[in-house]
């Protein structure tokens, strides 16, 4: 009944529909974001692949997570340069 | 040759089972050959929603094991001649088919049947393995629920996984009077939230109760709406263009009243 009151005075805050989509938006980012480790192991070796071609990395150090979080999901890497490749502009 | 269509959905108690009755008798009644499986190995109900529990004697375990033939196994329909149902196995469990009886079975009634109609278990392990092992196309039941979505997406995702490409969507049980409330999500939410296509909207019907309680499909039933759902859904399945019916309601006093005062 309140709920129908503050509806008649319009000051509903959203419609429950709205409250299902939002819900539904987080936890699907979630569910999405549910990769296995083997496909993580992968991301990560193609990751080094790449950036090993502009600099020296310390792979015994790299960092590679997926973070999760209550509202987004993230990709986080730390990794630690040794030093940069002086032949890499040479190259282009 | 014939295509081997499944109707899954994740989560139970969507419509899956209803879906494929109304479906299969559709394609039926346009004139196709069509055989309705159901692989819920354990709790079959394609039988009672069909109408044809009494006439079961042989099933989909006695035919993936060589126990019978599948002319065997087969039951003819009530109505159509040319729509048959080869029920699931009661008595035994998920795992007493293999995907590839399951394959080799698809291909089987591909060569006698314009349609197979597969009714997915619910769930996401062996039984669904089963069923879209042999599948050339998918349909997806949802509801417009939070889990029902949920459990749609998920099953997007493994379809996709196991190259069942562009699956179509079915929103199943919507209720015009509560979507325009707000009080629940309407068909471009969901379609915004899972972005694969839409083949029909099913409405809330209570004649979907009484046509299950007779084992009559309502797809037959001319004065009901989900039928009216089902007949446009099977056109689409045809490949036809057919709009979506219209789930408009109209305006109650208190709208109008509301309307005038300016609150929406």
């Amino acid at each position: 009944m309140l709920e129908f009151i503050s509806r008649m005075l319009g000051k509903e805050s959203a419609s429950s529909k709205t409250v299902a989509k939002e819900r539904l938006r987080l936890v699907l980012v979630h569910d999405r974001a549910s990769i296995s480790p083997a496909m993580l192991n992968r991301l990560r070796e193609d990751l080094i692949k790449v950036i090993s071609n502009y600099m020296e990395i310390d792979e015994a150090a790299l960092e590679f997570n997926l973070l999760q979080d209550d509202d987004e999901v993230a990709l986080v890497a730390n990794i630690p340069v040794v030093k940069m490749k002086r032949d890499y502009a040479t190259k282009v | 040759m014939g295509e081997v269509i499944v109707v899954t959905s994740g989560k139970g108690g969507v419509g899956k089972t209803t879906t494929s009755a109304n479906i299969g008798t559709g394609l039926a009644a346009a004139g196709h050959k069509v055989v309705l499986v159901d692989t819920d190995i354990g709790l079959r109900n394609l039988d009672v929603v069909m109408g044809l529990e009494n006439r079961i004697v042989y099933d989909l375990v006695d035919v993936t094991s060589g126990n019978c033939r599948l002319k065997q196994a087969l039951i003819k329909d009530k109505r159509f001649e040319n729509l048959f149902l080869l029920p699931a196995a009661q008595t035994k469990d998920k795992s007493a088919v293999s995907p590839e009886q399951m394959k080799t079975l698809a291909a089987e009634l591909k060569e006698e049947f314009d349609f197979a109609i597969i009714d997915c278990p619910a769930g996401i392990e062996q039984g669904f393995r089963n069923a879209i092992a042999g599948a050339d196309r998918a349909i997806v039941v949802c509801t417009p629920e939070v889990s029902a979505v949920r459990d749609a997406d998920r099953i997007i995702g493994l379809l996709e996984a196991a190259e069942l490409r562009n699956p179509k969507l079915i929103i199943n049980r919507i209720r015009p009077e509560m979507v325009k409330r707000g009080d629940m999500m309407d068909i471009s939410d969901i379609l915004d939230i899972l972005a694969i296509e839409l083949i029909g909207v099913v409405p809330e019907d209570e004649s979907i109760v009484i046509s299950t309680n007779r084992g009559e499909p309502a797809v037959m039933d001319q004065g009901s709406k989900a039928g009216e759902a089902y007949r446009r859904i099977t056109r689409r399945i045809k490949g036809e263009e057919v709009a979506l019916m219209n789930l408009d309601v109209p305006l109650g006093i208190m709208d109008k009243l509301k309307r005038l005062v300016g609150i929406r």
